[in-house]
């Protein structure tokens, strides 16, 4: 089945079953193998997208429900060549260790910055639930509210 | 590529029928360890082993181990590039490949007595020789820094300055005592001449590479010692970074498993016909403990395999369960152990951790082409020298026609270390059911829950005698599920420790996990110093403090976190600080943990204290970033952490019934590091052990409960008042 989808808006086309899990049509059919295999139970966070905006953990997300919408994945999040101000506040705090979960741990962080552009502790813990298993924690605790105090 | 070359034998002992002979006097004539480079290596500016310099003045340092967040490729080079005097903005960092020149033997260097100056380069030459022939290239045991990083690329590093100088002051005319080395350039000060490392690498690399040459002094140090942004990190951020499971080619095909649930389990039987129908569905393939599902995307294969309804033996051990396995504990360590002198008061404690699963966030993967004679492999590896030997045996091809490429590890922990290769050994023989196709194993999050090689679970039990000061005389231990001299140690002045194995076999498969048997021990000996300290009527800090008179290291350890947790200050009813202290790989660590009970038992750790002497630290920012991932990794297996076993098989399956901790529960973490000049020790594993006890601890201090089991969740922390 055809859907149609923006990717890292260009306008895109893939050609998959429908129940396949956006998490799968991105990195198998369109190569963009940045959005991580974690789980595929939607418990860690690691294939997090944004849609229209919106955090979403891709393994459980069938594409067809995309169609129509617009996709970011980490390879997006910034234009070629430039970082996002999350990502350059995942570098100078050197939050990444194995950093296999960052890419879906960046993607969450900036949805719930837009929403949150001055948030508190408690709404970090009660929003960010991605595992890491390095154990950044601390880190991507202090680089959110580097992100958020500029 | 790559041999002896001729280099490598100036200096050498006795050459006997073509082959190198290391006799008694071989031993320190034996070959600069850095000198093994490809054939037509001096072309290109191969300095040493792992230090090439091209014209566009380039530092490349290989690092012979594998980048799994620990940041050791970056420290290692920054060692290399300090003795050369590199400007490190023209250092870059690359993975060596997996090829026997590059077998690292310097594991051993650390864990040996002081050897000898004239024995030094024998004693390396012979390690390496074994290495190369074990076909080792392990990242593990917290020894890259501590060993090949000071036994090795130290030494590469001074070594291909003096060849530089020397080259330099060839070219100059000058002396080479008269020339230094600063900036990636080599500058003689009286003649004001000047040359790049470029343009002298490739006069340099025909020098021989001198085996013992002029390490610096750390108080001369301008890269180590700082805090140098880690090389892997930008690729971190956007999505361009390469790990086991990304890697395509194409053609390729993907490929899902059912694995046996028992451990040894095998096939009986499975009707391939639900998969075979499926979309994408390319080949039903067999294994003998598995059944995979070949497909054109790995969702199509996955699909398939869930379709597929496999029938396994249970390899006997249908009746193996946790409850088996720790009443035979139990059974194994007998009566308390005796005390010859009971003193005033005597203490017995039982303690028992479970089986954990590593979990590395990346599931087991492999990529591996088979075509005639020949094979290639790609995965994520701790060992790739060892992964590619296992690809090999797995089809049964010589392993020199096997071709492995190690890719970045989404975590490691110990999961990927030798002979824990299964998901490559697995993706050989697919693979080769499926030639000459290239074919992408992926391990379901199911398939690695329920297949890892576990932390072994464990249960001690303690006697302990307190004399009528309260000073204890005596503490002796039997302990089961695993144990050695280094977990096992305690730095306290007590006059009768002792502390014995007992064997009690069990079918669960077991592997090395971050801290090894100091996990278990941590808990189990310093929750009874704990219990001797409160049985004493002393505060534990002090009881401690007072038994590490002749232990200075320790002893400042202990003290200085205990002062930055503001240790014995005031709390709020239901809170309290619990102490521990523990050494394990060449470093020691001290930890507190604050923890708030509230009165319907809900446990919160709210900060963690850290002190840590890992002697000199090379790169003080991805040194911190090990304290705070080692107290995570730890206090995930203190608070949550459990794999338990019911008919053979492990219960938990995924994220929802195996728990790791999340921001909401990740404590504040305050840590420095013991100033000194120390030769560094092991920095990836020596803040895990400290936590669980530390915790366990301080519930105690809140609320009057001992927590002798792992993980605290199973315990209700309920105060009857």
């Amino acid at each position: 089945m055809a859907i149609k989808i923006t990717i890292n808006g260009q306008a895109r086309e893939v050609d998959v079953d429908p129940d396949t899990p956006l998490l799968w049509t991105l990195r198998d059919t369109l190569g963009l193998t940045g959005t991580k295999f974690g789980c595929g139970i939607a418990e860690c966070g690691a294939c997090t997208v944004l849609i229209d905006g919106r955090a979403e953990r891709s393994c459980m997300f069938p594409a067809a429900n995309a169609e129509g919408t617009s996709v970011t994945t980490i390879e997006g999040l910034a234009p070629e060549g430039s970082l996002h101000p999350v990502q350059q506040a995942w570098i100078t705090h050197q939050v990444p260790q194995c950093g296999y979960c960052q890419s879906g741990m960046i993607m969450a962080v900036t949805a719930f910055l837009d929403a949150h552009p001055r948030p508190t502790d408690e709404e970090i813990n009660a929003t960010i639930t991605n595992i890491c298993r390095c154990g950044t924690f601390e880190r991507v605790r202090r680089a959110i509210h580097a992100v958020a105090e500029h | 590529m790559g041999k002896w070359t001729r280099r490598a034998f100036i200096g050498a002992g006795t050459l006997v029928g073509g082959g190198f002979v290391l006799g008694v006097s071989g031993l320190a004539l034996a070959p600069s360890r850095h000198s093994v480079v490809s054939d037509d290596g001096a072309e290109h500016g191969e300095l040493t082993t792992w230090i090439t310099v091209t014209p566009d003045n380039v530092v490349t340092v290989l690092v012979p181990h594998c980048e799994m967040g620990q940041g050791t490729q970056t420290a290692l080079a920054m060692m290399a590039a300090e003795e050369m005097d590199a400007d490190w903005n023209l250092v870059r960092v690359k993975e060596a490949p997996a090829l026997d020149n590059y077998a690292t033997a310097y594991m051993m260097r650390p864990m040996m007595p002081a050897v000898p100056a004239p024995f030094v380069r024998g004693v390396d030459y012979g390690s390496y020789r074994l290495a190369r022939w074990f076909g080792f290239q392990a990242t593990g045991g917290s020894t890259a820094v501590r060993g090949t990083g000071v036994y090795g690329m130290t030494v590469a590093g001074a070594a291909a300055r003096e060849m530089l100088i020397a080259a330099a002051a060839a070219h100059f005319g000058v002396s080479a005592s008269d020339c230094k080395a600063v900036n990636s350039r080599i500058v003689h000060a009286a003649s004001g001449k000047s040359a790049t490392f470029g343009e002298l690498a490739k006069a340099a690399a025909k020098i021989s590479v001198p085996s013992s040459p002029r390490t610096k002094s750390p108080d001369s140090y301008t890269i180590r010692r700082t805090a140098r942004p880690r090389r892997d990190i930008p690729s971190k951020v956007n999505g361009s970074a390469i790990y086991g499971i990304d890697f395509t080619m194409p053609g390729m095909l993907y490929a899902a498993v059912d694995i046996a649930p028992v451990h040894g389990g095998k096939l009986v039987s499975v009707d391939t016909a639900p998969a075979e129908g499926m979309p994408g569905v390319k080949r039903v393939v067999k294994l003998e403990e598995a059944v995979a599902v070949v497909a054109d995307s790995y969702w199509h294969a996955r699909r398939a395999v869930l379709a597929l309804k496999p029938v396994f033996d249970n390899a006997g051990h249908e009746g193996v369960s946790s409850a088996t396995i720790f009443a035979a504990f139990d059974k194994a360590l007998g009566t308390a152990p005796e005390l010859p002198d009971k003193g005033a008061q005597v203490i017995t404690c039982d303690y028992q951790v479970p089986f954990l699963a590593h979990a590395t966030m990346e599931p087991m993967a492999c990529t591996a082409r088979v075509e005639g004679d020949h094979a290639e492999v790609w995965a994520g590896t701790q060992d790739p020298l060892n992964a590619r030997s296992t690809a090999a045996k797995a089809i049964k091809m010589n392993v020199e026609n096997v071709r492995l490429t190690n890719l970045l590890l989404g975590g490691g922990f110990g999961r990927r270390l030798p002979f824990t290769f299964d998901y490559v050994d697995m993706a050989m023989r697919i693979a080769k059911a499926m030639t000459p196709t290239p074919v992408k194993l992926i391990w379901s999050r199911e398939n690695d829950i329920q297949h890892d090689y576990y932390r072994p679970a464990g249960m001690a039990r303690f006697a302990g005698a307190l004399d009528a000061h309260g000073t204890p005389l005596a503490i002796r231990s039997r302990y089961a599920g695993g144990g050695d001299g280094e977990s096992v140690f305690m730095p306290y002045a007590i006059a009768d420790k002792r502390a014995e194995s007992k064997d009690a076999p069990h079918p669960v498969r077991l592997g090395a996990w971050r801290s090894v048997l100091n996990s278990q021990h941590g808990f189990f000996k310093e929750s009874f110093v704990d219990e001797l300290a409160h049985a004493a009527g002393k505060d534990p800090f002090a009881f401690r403090r007072d038994l590490l008179g002749d232990e200075p290291r320790f002893r400042a350890v202990l003290e200085r976190v205990a002062a930055m947790a503001d240790w014995g200050s005031a709390l709020p009813d239901g809170e309290g600080r619990g102490i521990a202290l523990t050494e394990c790989f060449g470093s020691i660590a001290g930890e507190v943990a604050h923890v708030a009970v509230a009165a319907d038992g809900s446990l919160r750790v709210k900060h963690v204290y850290a002190v840590v002497d890992c002697g000199d630290v090379v790169n003080t920012d991805s040194a911190m970033a090990q304290v705070e991932g080692g107290i995570i990794f730890g206090l995930s297996a203190a608070l949550v952490g459990e794999i338990t076993i019911a008919e053979g098989r492990v219960q938990q399956r995924n994220f929802r019934d195996h728990h790791m901790i999340r921001m909401a529960d990740a404590p504040r973490i305050t840590a420095e590091f013991i100033k000194t000049d120390r030769k560094p020790g092991g920095l990836g594993e020596p803040c895990v052990p400290p936590v669980a006890p530390a915790v366990a601890n301080a519930i105690f201090a809140a609320t009057g409960i001992r927590v002798r089991a792992l993980p605290i969740k199973n315990q209700p922390l309920t105060r009857h008042t």
